[in-house]
């Protein structure tokens, strides 16, 4: 399928990527990982499982992750066999997970996309010493002005840079996938933040596991 | 913004009036303008803790208000409390010297493993603001760091904040570890940031959660009330 520009993803999220049938499985995911779980699916044949995402922007605004979620599941949930959730807490502080819990649906594992995709055992290992980085995947260098510079107001007031950015020291760039020009931009918003710059091979990580897991259960 | 020809002179206002430009400038951000007028009502003869509580918070107070409503965001809020914070800073020295009240003492911090301090500064300029003397420890507190500053500074309130899902846990170390030491009790205790809810506050054994600095000042309040109240009827 063609894949909406990531613009659209941030807005307005994903229409299911399939109707339903017999058997068919929805993901009900944030906007920022479409084209990676579209391209775990290509890859792997899931041909069962469809796709649909809540707008990326709710990142910003973690207190609207859980009522989007729940109106989605109760949605769809008649209409496929089965629905899950590809969100981490995504800094809901739990309340995600007491949400899915409630609702009978599974979600993936750790705190974050950040996390998930280094690996969560790998990312808490290195947590300790990595308060100091800002970390952003493809989707996030690819949207940076959209989910940094613009709503922290960096496009209005770029005095305000050091109050947001003092205290961290580099920015990790998460790679999920191999792009010469996406590491370029990286680098360049690691220059507008005055932050060192470290680029970090993860690809999908456990979001590849936890996808691998949940299409096995036919 | 007014145009060049009719630029406001604020040593010109009378004193209804700068208070009146002050508001705005605060709203708008602007720090030196803030200072200015601060001089210039110190100049005229008005009590530090008049300008304080007239000028400076009742500016912010319209800042916070709008924050809620969601008509100003976190950008401008930042702006306007750095133009406060500009007035704090003349006023500081005064305040203390002139013995202006205080409503409470508060011990503010970030816990381990978190670098965000954006929140607790607001917090503390707010609470400023609204009377209370705070100890700001900054960023990545260990246990020892709030217990430290909150005997050394006799506190009233520890607050404590936490923008990230993975160090918020960190914040009932905090408070298990002064139980351990049998001092819980001897403070109040808020918690808020990002990720945090009213369950969370609960759950970890904090006094209350408070969603945004504004909530923090009333809450504060609310508690040091009641801790008068009680102090009073010798319970």
């Amino acid at each position: 399928m063609i894949l909406p520009p990531d613009e659209k993803l941030t807005q307005d999220g994903l229409a299911p990527t399939a109707a339903p049938s017999d058997g068919r499985v929805l993901l009900i995911a944030c906007g920022a990982l479409a084209r990676e779980i579209l391209d775990l699916k290509d890859a792997n044949g899931w041909e069962h499982m469809a796709l649909t995402c809540l707008p990326a922007i709710l990142h910003a605004r973690p207190e609207k992750i859980v009522p989007a979620v729940r109106a989605a599941v109760d949605k769809h949930r008649g209409d496929y066999a089965r629905i899950y959730v590809v969100y981490a807490d995504c800094g809901t502080g739990g309340l995600l997970e007491a949400a899915c819990a409630e609702m009978g649906v599974e979600m993936v594992k750790g705190p974050h996309c950040y996390a998930f995709f280094e690996g969560n055992d790998r990312f808490a290992e290195r947590a300790g010493d990595e308060v100091t980085a800002f970390y952003l995947t493809d989707f996030l260098v690819r949207q940076f002005d959209a989910f940094v510079w613009r709503p922290l107001g960096l496009d209005r007031y770029p005095q305000l840079r050091d109050t947001y950015f003092a205290h961290y020291e580099k920015l990790v760039y998460q790679a999920q996938t191999d792009d010469p020009a996406l590491t370029d931009l990286a680098r360049a918003h690691a220059d507008r933040l005055g932050l060192a710059f470290e680029r970090r091979v993860t690809g999908y990580g456990d979001l590849a596991v936890t996808l691998s897991d949940w299409a096995a259960r036919r | 913004m007014a145009d060049e020809e009719d630029e406001i002179v604020l040593s010109e206002l009378d004193d209804e009036e700068l208070v009146q430009q002050m508001y705005d400038d605060l709203y708008d951000g602007l720090k030196e303008e803030i200072e200015e007028s601060v001089h210039i009502l110190l100049d005229r003869g008005w009590e530090p803790y008049k300008i304080l509580t007239e000028a400076l918070v009742g500016g912010m107070t319209i800042v916070g208000k709008d924050f809620r409503d969601g008509i100003l965001f976190v950008p401008e809020v930042l702006l306007a409390a750095n133009a406060m914070k500009g007035g704090m800073f003349i006023l500081k020295p005064l305040l203390a010297e002139t013995g202006a009240p205080t409503i409470g003492r508060m011990v503010i911090g970030t816990v381990k493993g978190d670098i965000h301090d954006i929140g607790q500064n607001l917090v503390t300029m707010m609470m400023e603001g609204a009377g209370f003397e705070v100890m700001n420890i900054g960023i990545n507190n260990p246990v020892e760091n709030y217990v430290e500053a909150v005997k050394e500074f006799d506190a009233d309130i520890l607050g404590m904040s936490a923008l990230l899902t993975t160090t918020m846990p960190y914040m009932k170390v905090v408070i298990d570890a002064m139980k351990e030491q049998g001092i819980r009790d001897d403070y109040i205790i808020l918690v808020g940031g990002a990720p945090l809810n009213e369950e969370f506050g609960k759950a970890i054994g904090a006094d209350a959660y408070c969603r945004d600095a504004a909530v923090a000042v009333d809450t504060a309040k609310d508690f040091m009330a009641r801790k008068h109240n009680q102090m009073a009827a010798g319970t």
